[in-house]
């Protein structure tokens, strides 16, 4: 944060002047915080009602028209979606009934039951041969375990509900990610339309836009679908762009060469190359789908998410672990077999053919599955994995969380009160005593420093708009509650980022940790949380800090690993030791990922927001939560919103200074 | 969408097709009803009564999970037809917002009252004998401080959704405590819960009918009892300058529906809004759940057992 006196300042290298502007600047931050109370005018620290623009209103106006009358001449726009969501609906209704149950004729409870589901029995096998198919045992085992947990701790029915939308949504997300992203590396114009969108579409809390979708969908499973593709397909859109921009040149060059046409070129030459790479994307379309099984469970999903929800009302934590475990395994084993998927393909290039003989065996495993739609209906044991066969490890889980409880409450309560005593509260406090124009004047200076102009404006514009939207007090309860998040989350996990891209072993226990952390319903750990920390800021903090650590690791641990080997034996061969090595070579090269690891901590954190609007914090998620109870669109969209300018605020001042760095070390982009 | 795809499945499985139709076609309509789900034990019951009732009549029912706010935006568009727990307390503002479209109706009141009130487990009478009444809460608010809140005592009040006027009732009855807020339902009970393992001083937000006053013993705050006067003028009660100087109403349990509930299926509308029960037997229903850990379908059949003359007077028969 450099005065606008000093522009050159990072083209002459280290600079004394740069460090002594941001001692400056928060010398005089804090002694805002020292000012008696009322030396600030009241309309520096919050903008007055009189300033805050209508856009509420306007909002909710615009989606009442564009839910109630928005007209193409012969049919609304509404006509248009639920047609549309009627056609999603088939596909749906043919995994349901396949998973769940069963064909039937009529619904509701007039229903006449055609045939059965498909049994458990014949779901398992076809996916452990199927897996065995595409990864060998090792995967059959894996898959085997994972679904074979489903039918022993009785969560089978639900997680086939839960399945049978995650295997709609995700070629949805997959499929209309790698359009728009092929779209966008063809015209530059429409990527830099549909970058912000995609930023919006990713942080923006889905209870701000949930009433909409519902209205426009019907409420149901689609709608819980489509909630699930906003939020999971920007990953995809953004994999893409990157992947296709990475094919290299000669690649491409050849393709030219032997004469392609532009679909030639696309689908035969671009896309291969850069499969392994798209398949990034589909795993975080997997990952984030089942992140949304919770809320997509609120509007009609039902399903594992309904499970855990329901358990936790109770207080049942063992039942809401053991639901909320059966979605993580979901992930886990959908996960590996896409990945498997895509480097089979990439080596089944090298040798053709495969087992015959291993081919009449699937072919009789789903002669069996199609025989159980049938058989079901004689013997229900094959249709329903019997109740008496099931079994359950809750009164443990419950029974551990009582025994820390009574034994450790005291300690805790230590920890925690010295914690918010002498963190915390000052943090926020600081927070709260900043003036506006003050924070956007900082904000302004670091992006006109980092990025040029254009950065500059940016970032002042979000910025006007969260301090003109009414919430900027509870935005900057956002920023304190994320931001210490963020910086605990990234004390603890780059640190451990580190060493696990220098020992290969901890990364695979790490990343078996990171993985089910993510895709855990948030909801599990929070109740034991609460009972144990008691509501307020603090739970919400470890609930944000245990999501949002994963990046941090993830990136850390790969920035380390790539570092080029001929750097490394050149810092050898000069006679660096090891912690030389780590610490002049490593890191700084490393150092943009690990940027980018916290920009993504930042997003995660934010997106963590409607969660801990659960336990009373009283932040931007909270006013979105609000404004679903008060059923004012308008309020929530415009909260949401905020909370999407604060992460494109983070986003892009992060960006710019990657960018920097690594000019600086003569990286490429 | 729905006929087009029964029609597929007829198609699909021609084989199998030609089946009986649906009982009780005396019904005005077959369409499913849908009633929502949410994720408590009491609504479930609600929900489910009704539901069998509806059955017995020979209307074709369908469960549907939903948010239990959420759902209002379904009710509009006529994708949902009948929410059978809307609490005063809780959904009034999104239930009056609803109705005031035109597009969902109030079926009236499910004969449940709802009570909220201030509540301590009872070992806390012990420490501080002069509970429940009100005027002894400022000798014990050190009792219930936490470092925090230190030397006020901690309130721990519902998610901020819920109204309820605490921090004006504290001021008004000049009340030594600090509310804070939970964010959920889960998290007001997971610190009960906590604080009862521990056997450790907590005062909250708890209602009824509910399974914790009944897995939980305790008591609840005599405050000056409730009266609209209170709320509405500042001279009422003890605190001359002050409203809210009194405890809290007891609000009724509103049933509500789509609009077109009324035209589409009469008798069903009318069986609705005949529905009743008592806070009694649903406290004990929900005890069977949630506490003996009996099935929400085989409470409720048992309850349709033993009240069928109840039931049947609402479909008329």
């Amino acid at each position: 944060m450099a005065s606008a006196a000093l522009p050159r300042a990072h083209a002459v290298g280290r600079s004394y002047a740069a460090p002594a502007a941001v001692a400056a600047a928060f010398a005089l931050s804090l002694a805002f915080l020292a000012l008696p109370r009322g030396t600030v005018p009241a309309w520096l620290l919050r903008v007055p009602r009189e300033w805050v623009p209508p856009l509420r209103r306007w909002l909710s106006a615009f989606m009442d028209w564009l839910v109630g009358s928005a007209s193409f001449g012969l049919f609304t726009f509404k006509d248009l979606t639920r047609a549309f969501s009627a056609l999603m609906d088939w596909p749906l209704w043919l995994a349901k009934s396949l998973l769940v149950t069963g064909f039937q004729l009529g619904e509701g409870s007039a229903a006449v039951a055609l045939t059965a589901p498909v049994s458990w029995l014949a779901v398992i096998l076809l996916l452990t041969l199927f897996a065995y198919r595409l990864g060998g045992r090792g995967l059959a085992i894996l898959v085997f375990l994972c679904f074979a947990y489903l039918a022993l701790f009785g969560q089978w029915e639900s997680a086939m509900v839960t399945l049978s939308s995650i295997v709609i949504a995700v070629p949805f997300g997959v499929a209309g990610g790698l359009a728009l992203g092929i779209w966008a590396y063809r015209s530059p114009r429409f990527e830099r339309a549909l970058t912000p969108l995609l930023d919006v579409m990713q942080t923006t809390p889905v209870f701000a836009y949930l009433v909409p979708i519902l209205f426009l969908f019907g409420f149901g499973p689609v709608a819980a679908m489509i909630a699930t593709i906003i939020y999971a397909m920007p990953p995809m859109v953004r994999v893409t762009i990157l992947a296709l921009k990475q094919v290299p040149e000669e690649i491409k060059e050849f393709g030219r060469m032997v004469g392609c046409s532009r679909r030639q070129f696309m689908w035969r030459v671009l896309v291969p190359t850069a499969r392994p790479a798209l398949m990034v994307g589909v795993n975080q379309v997997i990952m984030l789908s089942l992140n949304m099984v919770i809320i997509a469970s609120m509007i009609g999903a039902g399903g594992l998410g309904y499970d855990v929800l329901a358990s936790l009302r109770r207080l049942d934590i063992g039942a809401g672990l053991e639901a909320g475990l059966a979605i993580t395994l979901l992930a886990i084993a959908l996960d590996r077999m896409s990945q498997a998927a895509a480097g089979r393909s990439e080596r089944r290039r090298g040798r053709q053919g495969g087992a015959s003989g291993f081919d009449g065996v699937m072919a009789a495993a789903l002669l069996f599955a199609l025989a159980t739609l049938w058989l079901g209906l004689r013997y229900p044991w094959l249709a329903r994995y019997p109740e008496a066969l099931e079994i359950s490890t809750a009164p443990f889980w419950d029974a551990l969380v009582r025994w820390i409880n009574v034994n450790f409450f005291d300690q805790l309560e230590a920890f925690k009160t010295t914690l918010l005593v002498y963190v915390l509260v000052p943090v926020k406090r600081f927070l709260l005593a900043q003036p506006w124009p003050w924070v956007l004047l900082l904000l302004t200076l670091a992006a006109l420093r980092l990025g040029g102009v254009r950065l500059a404006l940016v970032v002042l514009g979000f910025g006007l708009f969260v301090a003109f939207s009414g919430f900027w007090t509870k935005a900057m309860i956002t920023v304190y509650l994320c931001g210490l998040a963020v910086i605990i989350a990234a004390l603890l996990g780059i640190p451990l980022g580190i060493a696990c891209g220098l020992n290969a072993r901890l990364w695979r226990v790490v990343e078996a940790v990171i993985d089910t952390l993510q895709t855990l319903p948030s909801f599990v750990y929070l109740i034991p949380v609460v009972m144990l920390f008691r509501v307020g800021d603090f739970s919400a903090m470890i609930a944000v800090i245990l999501y949002a650590i994963a990046p941090a690791i993830r990136y850390a641990a790969h920035g380390v690993r790539r570092v080029p080997a001929h750097l490394i034996e050149a810092g050898r061969a000069s006679g660096c030791t090891p912690r030389q090595i780590l610490l002049r070579i490593r890191l700084p090269l490393a150092l943009p990922e690990i940027l980018l690891g916290i920009n993504q901590t930042i997003m995660l954190a934010l997106s963590m927001l409607v969660i801990t609007a659960l336990v009373g914090t009283r932040d931007l998620g909270q006013e979105v939560y609000i404004a679903l109870t008060k059923a004012d669109v308008g309020y929530g969209l415009v909260a949401g919103l905020s909370v999407a300018a604060i992460a494109m605020i983070a986003d892009r001042l992060i960006g710019a200074w990657a960018e920097r760095l690594r000019r600086r070390f003569g990286l490429q982009a | 969408m729905r006929p087009t795809r029964g029609f597929v499945a007829v198609t699909a499985l021609a084989a199998l097709a030609l089946l009986p139709p649906p009982a009780g076609a005396q019904v005005e309509s077959t369409d499913p009803i849908r009633l929502t789900l949410h994720d408590w034990t009491g609504q479930l019951i609600t929900t489910r009564i009704m539901g069998e009732v509806l059955k017995a009549a020979g209307y074709n029912v369908e469960y549907v999970q939903a948010d239990y706010l959420a759902q209002f935006a379904g009710l509009k568009s006529g994708d949902l037809h009948v929410a059978m727990e809307i609490w005063e307390t809780t959904g009034r503002q999104a239930m009056d917002e609803a109705v005031a479209t035109g597009l969902v109706e109030n079926l009236g009141e499910t004969g449940m009252v709802a009570i909220e009130e201030w509540w301590y487990p009872l070992y806390m009478k012990e420490q501080c004998p002069g509970l429940p009444d009100w005027r002894a809460l400022n000798d014990c608010a050190e009792l219930f401080a936490t470092p925090e809140t230190y030397p006020k005592g901690r309130y721990l009040g519902g998610p901020v959704t819920w109204g309820g006027y605490d921090e004006e009732r504290v001021e008004a009855l000049g009340l030594d405590f600090e509310v804070v807020h939970a964010g959920t339902d889960a998290a007001l009970f997971a610190e009960l819960e906590s604080a009862y393992q521990r056997r450790a001083p907590i005062i909250l937000w708890v209602y009824t009918p509910h399974w914790a006053p009944i897995k939980y013993e305790g008591e609840w705050i005599e405050f000056p009892p409730y009266e609209p006067a209170c709320y509405e003028d500042p001279s009422w009660g003890v605190n001359p300058d002050l409203a809210y100087d009194c405890g809290k109403p007891r609000g009724p349990i509103w049933k509500v529906a789509w609009a077109g509930l009324k035209d589409k299926w009469p008798g069903a509308y009318r069986a609705i809004k005949a529905f009743r029960v008592t806070n009694e037997e649903m406290g004990e229903m929900i005890a069977r759940v949630d506490l003996e850990g009996e099935s929400v379908e085989a409470v409720v059949a048992d309850w349709m057992a033993k009240n069928e003359d109840r039931w049947r007077a609402w479909i008329g028969q």
